[in-house]
């Protein structure tokens, strides 16, 4: 019984942060840019995202006549699932988690390994070219960029002498692992970034180039799934930064642990609006060129450096 | 590496600064006397009309939006008949304005006109004349006109000299 309570309450707690991070990101970029955001809607605007999701309720559901159906429906579905699952190894406290993992992070990164699928299906299925185009640059940075997010998190692994969220949270009591892992902290978040396709590498949309990329098509809740999922891919990635590098719920006992996670991860949410609030788009080239001259070597040597001290001080 | 920091750390530092945001219906702006917006007819300080229909505002505008029907009252003081402003198609130029030459038609510091239905930004006179005399004070047309309207007598008009005894001349 109490295991059904923590399912439904961190899918609660995700859903909830996802949504209410619509008026979070909007204010913020109001705040970053001199101006207010949306405050018409209630206190400070905060309804806003309840008529926003009014809304889209009721806007026409449209799949084109030339899409490939299934397909298509099924996309959103998969970007929310993957993400949605991959919540279910996150340590919010030490016993407030769902399922403890030994191989957690192998599990977040198989997970998001799958969510290119749906980016990849929804391009695909649209049949349409930008649409296509959108999806073919998603697939490539995405697999790019997740080759050094897993050779990123190998220090971690290493230092904590295991795969399991919990036991490296742990692991970190006397020092978080950003100290000794910092190149590592740096890479994982840069391939967060391109990972949820925010700006700066929200190129598979580049609403400049390609009307909106792979979710061009879409259009009442599917485009609000795809629209979700990216605020609970924020949301996800914050967290696991948190957990890998910055102690979890880890803190001064005068609070909750639980109240330490969440003021951390919501300190790098807030990161990674002001990221996007402040840098432009990188051309498709230069990412890749980043991605595979610069991150990856800089991931493999932070690999052999780790090992290495870590034989040293055996 | 060092100037994407850069600029991450002074767009946070915007945070600290003041909005540019004006909250427009809450906080109306300051509009300056001399601002163009909704176009009065205005009166004599006697509370005569002082448009003359003499046609040189609807013959300025450069969208046409000004008509307006010269009349004769029974001392033979020329008013507008009717006078239409479509403001759907004005411009706020205030042409009419520097063309009138009795400052009958005046624009005024108010740009709040929306409307719902396109009529209704059809002004007709009623809507158009106001009870007072605008920007200008004290300012009587006929006080400074040749002609009597029954305003002032001869000679009576500011700056204006009492008429010459030709027949003084002649002796």
């Amino acid at each position: 019984m109490r295991y059904f309570f923590i399912i439904v309450g961190v899918l609660l707690i995700a859903l909830t942060i996802a949504a209410g991070l619509i008026w979070v990101e909007r204010r913020l970029l109001g705040l970053f840019q001199d101006r207010y955001g949306p405050n018409r809607v209630g206190p400070f605007g905060l309804i806003q995202v309840l008529a926003d999701m009014i809304k889209i309720f009721f806007k026409e559901d449209w799949i084109p006549p030339f899409a490939d159906k299934p397909v298509f429906v099924m996309a959103p579905g998969i970007l929310i699932g993957t993400i949605l699952l991959t919540f279910a190894v996150i340590p919010f406290t030490g016993s407030f988690l769902v399922l403890d993992s030994n191989i957690g992070i192998l599990f977040f990164l198989g997970n998001s390994s799958l969510g290119v699928y749906s980016i990849v299906l929804g391009g695909w299925a649209s049949n349409n070219k930008y649409s296509l185009l959108g999806s073919i640059r998603a697939s490539a940075q995405m697999l790019t960029y997740e080759v050094f997010m897993g050779l990123s998190l190998v220090g971690v692994v290493m230092m904590a002498d295991s795969f399991s969220l919990r036991e490296i949270v742990e692991a970190q009591r006397g020092m978080w692992f950003v100290i000794p892992q910092f190149f590592a902290f740096v890479i994982f978040f840069i391939a967060g970034i391109a990972e949820t396709h925010r700006t700066p590498f929200d190129i598979p949309e580049a609403e400049g180039e390609l009307v909106a990329g792979y979710h061009t098509e879409y259009s009442g809740m599917k485009f609000g799934m795809f629209f979700v999922g990216e605020y609970l891919g924020v949301t996800l990635i914050s967290s696991l930064i948190v957990t890998l590098f910055f102690g979890g719920w880890l803190g001064p006992a005068f609070l909750p642990p639980a109240f330490w996670f969440f003021f951390k991860t919501v300190c790098f949410i807030c990161l990674f609006i002001l990221v996007r609030a402040s840098l432009p788009r990188p051309r498709y080239d230069q990412l890749m060129e980043v991605g595979w001259k610069i991150l990856l070597p800089l991931a493999l040597l932070n690999i052999l450096i780790t090992g290495a001290v870590l034989i040293y001080l055996k | 590496m060092i100037s994407i920091l850069r600029s991450i750390w002074f767009t946070f530092l915007h945070a600290f600064h003041k909005r540019e945001t004006r909250g427009y219906p809450e906080k109306k702006p300051y509009l300056p006397p001399r601002y163009r917006g909704r176009i009065i007819l205005s009166r004599d300080p006697d509370g005569k009309e002082r448009c003359v229909a003499c046609n040189l505002c609807a013959a300025a505008c450069p969208v046409d939006c000004i008509a307006l029907q010269a009349a004769e009252d029974k001392d033979g003081r020329r008013y507008p008949e009717f006078f239409r402003i479509n403001f759907s198609r004005c411009i706020f130029c205030g042409f009419c304005e520097e063309a009138c030459p009795t400052y009958a038609i005046q624009l005024t510091p108010d740009f709040e006109m929306g409307e719902y239905d396109r009529q209704n930004m059809v002004y007709e006179k009623e809507h158009l004349l106001i009870r007072g005399e605008g920007k200008y004070h004290g300012y009587n047309f006929y006080k400074v006109a040749g002609v009597d309207m029954g305003v002032k007598g001869k000679g009576d008009g500011d700056n204006e000299e009492p008429p010459v005894d030709l027949k003084r001349l002649i002796h």
